[in-house]
């Protein structure tokens, strides 16, 4: 494993206003990497530091072994991607996937094998002759792309490239750009606002938010052990439920009793995070541990499975989010005002 | 005091800039250059000449404390403010009730009724004046009219007020269509739904919509009439004003000094009035949402025959007064002989030696629509779409927008104050044909750059980027992208050069010399020399020129919307 990108110390401060503090970050080669967070977390200005695009206040940016830190945009060594495409809308497709490569004054028909070539790479060989306003939003975006890998760089650059497109068009485009980028092994950062989209595509996931990055990790981890509150929430839905931690791994919930897996000395008040998922309503054997009883509240139809929601006065006022099965609800004859036993899982328990 | 702040220690990097970079603000940098030296200085200029005396000693405000103590000065400013103030009290509501008619009704003939409206733009602004001459002056062809109302004599005050509506008129409408057509039809059906009546949807929606526009069709007719040289020059006779007063103590007498307090006198208002209309019309854009949903007129039959009515007797007047003009140029001997020839015409062009000033008149109008357009685009350019460089940036919006306030009269001024100075090392472009067209560029500037700079923005701001991440440099995208999407906006900015400049007089005015005397000026010297069936004539010459070129314009427009702006409306495949 080559580190392929070092960010180091990044600050980027616009007057009085912070935008980046003190970003550490390393990318190695070939890897898909995601910045994840809500708008104004800083994502897309880091990006635009990494391109050149913005300049840094402060900090240092090696990529492949070469500091880039002060170099302007055209002297460094990557491809981007917009969300606007940014396409030569006077430009034939082939003229656009061609707009880089006519710069390094190589020979015409090389040029035209390359362009069909890349084509037929993003899976619209044939387009050339076509105007971007002829294609779909989809279709944009495949051939900024082409344009984006024509002149073979060393990373590629996504800036929210999904967001304009509607919401199938995204799934599928999103599974396309992740098995060409394995094809290609060129290393790659797309910034996005979509945890499910970060979830889906990305060896890892660096969530972001005011500035900071909260956490780093394969997105398993990001998922199912969130290092900050925020990362549990802004990733995912959960439960954060307020509770007691006693000596002995025992939490507390409002008159309940739970085992758990984290000890303390002395009893403290804790923030409990849960994710839908591991709240279970089944299997449940009588005698099981950690079962509590609530009625259920309100069902989100979601199709194949809904969201409930449980309140319980075994466990206080707060309400618990689960997810059931259409096919359970039915067989248990389950609607609003039903009564249901659940388990917590004490090994997925989050504190903090 | 120990408590001291410790300074920041490290200092915000800095990019290198790539060689491409550095193209960019070299000519960014001659962008400022140009326009601190052909619009900065100038106006500089005026204002040390105001504090100076003859001898060029410093005397502070002494120039000013002498011109309030002139009876005569003082009467021509007050003169000059309230024939502005009848002038736009007349014309905005005229304007507005055209605008409504073209924007809130279904009267038939629209386009043609507001081409008529489009005629003064056509010709300079004194071809009014001209044409009220023959209909109501001493000899003219309705003076009883004029008389049954009570006017004696159409020469002075009544004749100024009467041209300049008529000169003014298209600008205020054209404000006033814009700010009319910016209706959002669900307000107007709401209010259907909730059953108001007509006249109170008019002063709840219609007004406060238009409000904007009217404050600035308000201001903008205020300066135009303020600053207007050629009207009161031709039909004023003995009723003085600012702007003849200008020209009167610069030309006439050589008192610099008190005609660059004169000039700083028309400058202030127009720079307040600028002021209000860029905040006012900051306003006006932020009003209409992308989502609201263009308003369209449903036929309504007297009300749209009342409109009709109306509009046609508006542009039975522009007619009348383009009409008299056109008659009477080719009139034998008015009023006596009025079997048509080309007397005028032959004496003007060949005796008068108007046919030079016609073809200087083309020089100019060619040369500031080329290099005008050159300049305006490549400038909005380099500000728009090029990085770095930032400190400079703020000065040359700056620079661009304060063409719209200065009044032309002010910036020919300010041109003599400036390279008429034996020190000057440009003294040498003096009375050349290339000062008269660099002063016509800058005084036209602005529209040109708002143009220039709206079509830019309409293009995606990544452009640069993704050329820069290829590693294209700028100018290689600029020519390949940029240019060939902006052509449109570069015919609309080469159009509207050409046409001012044929039919500018107020700051060429103190700028020619026989060699580069144009055709505007000589309808001025024309009519001065009495001879004022050639000055129509010439002045009917220019109309024409305009209209072809026109003409032109818009052919080549449709041209170049084939040639280069296919893909906007691609065939599907």
């Amino acid at each position: 494993m080559t580190e392929y990108l070092r960010l180091e110390g990044i600050r980027k401060s616009f007057g009085a206003f912070q935008a980046l503090r003190d970003i550490q970050l390393s990318i190695t080669q070939g890897e898909f990497v995601c910045f994840l967070g809500p708008s104004g977390c800083g994502k897309t200005t880091l990006l635009r530091i990494i391109a050149g695009l913005e300049t840094q206040t402060e900090g240092r940016i090696r990529q492949a072994g070469r500091d880039i830190s002060v170099l302007p945009p055209a002297g460094r060594d990557y491809g981007i991607v917009f969300q606007s495409y940014a396409l030569f809308p006077n430009l034939s497709v082939a003229d656009n996937v061609a707009y880089g490569l006519v710069n390094r004054r190589q020979p015409k028909a090389q040029i035209a094998a390359r362009v069909d070539e890349l084509l037929k790479l993003v899976g619209l060989p044939g387009s050339g002759s076509k105007f971007p306003a002829q294609l779909s939003g989809g279709q944009q975006q495949r051939i900024a792309l082409a344009r984006a890998l024509a002149t073979s760089p060393g990373l590629l650059l996504l800036d929210e490239p999904l967001s304009a497109l509607d919401a199938l068009e995204r799934v599928r485009l999103r599974q396309e750009i992740r098995s060409l980028q394995r094809k290609l092994g060129v290393t790659t950062i797309m910034v996005t606002h979509d945890q499910e989209e970060a979830l889906s595509v990305a060896d890892r996931i660096v969530v972001m938010n005011q500035g900071v990055i909260e956490q780093v990790g394969t997105p398993m981890e990001v998922y199912r052990d969130p290092a900050t509150p925020f990362v549990a929430d802004f990733v995912g839905k959960i439960n954060v439920l307020s509770g007691e931690l006693h000596p002995g791994r025992n939490l507390r919930i409002g008159a309940s009793c739970f085992a758990c897996s984290m000890d303390t000395d002395a009893v403290r008040s804790v923030k409990v995070y849960l994710r839908p998922e591991d709240v279970l309503a089944r299997p449940i054997a009588p005698g099981d541990a950690n079962v509590f009883h609530g009625d259920i509240d309100k069902i989100e139809f979601l199709g194949s499975y809904c969201l409930v929601s449980v309140r319980s006065g075994d466990i206080g006022p707060q309400p618990v989010t689960v997810y059931l099965s259409l096919n359970y609800l039915a067989e248990q004859g389950l609607e609003v005002g039903s009564r249901l036993p659940l388990r917590l899982l004490p090994e997925r328990m989050r504190f903090f | 005091m120990s408590a001291v702040l410790p300074l920041p220690t490290t200092r915000a990097l800095r990019q290198r800039s790539h060689w491409t970079d550095r193209i960019a603000h070299a000519a960014l940098l001659a962008i400022v250059l140009a326009l601190g030296v052909f619009l900065a200085a100038p106006l500089a200029a005026i204002l040390l000449q105001s504090l100076e005396n003859r001898a060029g000693a410093f005397v502070g405000l002494a120039n000013y404390t002498s011109y309030l103590a002139t009876p005569a000065l003082l009467r021509s400013l007050w003169n000059s403010v309230w024939v502005s103030a009848l002038v736009t009290f007349i014309t905005v509501p005229l304007a507005f009730g055209f605008a409504y008619a073209l924007a809130r009704s279904c009267m038939p003939f629209k386009a043609v009724l507001r081409t008529l409206t489009l005629i003064p733009l056509l010709a300079p602004s004194l071809l009014s004046a001209i044409s009220l001459i023959y209909w109501f002056g001493n000899q003219g062809a309705a003076l009883g009219l004029i008389r049954a109302f009570g006017v004696e004599n159409i020469y002075g005050a009544p004749g100024v007020v009467l041209a300049e509506c008529f000169a003014v008129f298209p600008h205020a409408l054209m404000i006033l269509v814009t700010a009319l057509s910016l209706a959002d039809a669900r307000l107007y059906e709401a209010a259907d739904a909730l059953g108001t009546s007509t006249r109170r949807k008019f002063f709840t929606i219609t007004l406060p919509g238009a409000k904007y526009g009217l404050i600035s069709a308000a201001l903008v007719g205020f300066t135009l009439v303020m600053t207007d040289f050629g009207i009161p020059k031709v039909i004023g006779a003995n009723f003085n004003m600012l702007a003849t007063d200008v020209f009167k103590l610069v030309i006439g007498q050589q008192d610099f000094q008190r005609g660059a307090v004169v000039g700083l006198l028309l400058l202030t208002p127009a720079v307040l009035t600028f002021a209000v209309d860029w905040l006012v019309q900051r306003r006006q854009t932020a009003m209409l949402s992308a989502r609201a949903v263009p308003y369209r007129p449903r036929p309504a039959r007297a009300f749209d025959a009342a409109m009709t009515a109306y509009c046609a007797l508006i542009g039975a007047l522009m007619l009348a007064m383009i009409g008299m003009a056109v008659f009477a140029s080719f009139a034998s001997f008015w009023p006596y002989d009025l079997r048509p020839s080309l007397k005028h015409y032959t004496m003007g062009l060949v005796d008068a030696e108007v046919g030079d000033a016609f073809v200087a008149s083309l020089k100019l109008a060619a040369g500031t629509a080329l290099f005008g357009t050159l300049l305006v685009f490549v400038g909005a350019y380099l500000l728009e779409k090029t990085r770095g460089l930032d400190w400079v940036r703020p000065v040359v919006r700056l620079l661009a927008m304060l063409p719209m306030a200065v009044p032309g009269l002010v910036l020919g001024l300010g041109y003599i104050f400036f390279f008429n100075l034996p020190s000057n090392p440009l003294h040498g472009l003096y009375q050349t044909m290339a000062l008269l067209i660099l002063c016509t560029i800058v005084h036209f500037y602005t529209t040109g750059h708002l143009t220039a700079v709206t079509a830019l923005k309409a293009l995606d701001m990544e452009f640069e980027s993704v050329s820069a991440s290829l590693k294209v440099p700028f100018y290689k995208t600029f020519w390949r992208v940029t240019l060939p999407i902006c052509t449109p906006a570069l015919v609309d900015i080469a159009r509207y050069f050409f046409i001012n400049a044929m039919t500018t007089i107020s700051a060429v005015v103190f700028l020619y010399s026989p060699q580069t005397k144009v055709a505007a000026i000589a309808i001025l010297n024309l009519d001065e020399a009495g001879e004022i069936g050639a000055a129509a004539a010439c002045a009917v010459l220019i109309a024409a020129a305009s209209t072809a070129v026109t003409l032109l314009f818009m052919a080549l427009g449709g041209w170049v919307d084939r040639r280069t702006q296919a893909w906007r409306a691609p065939a599907g495949r």
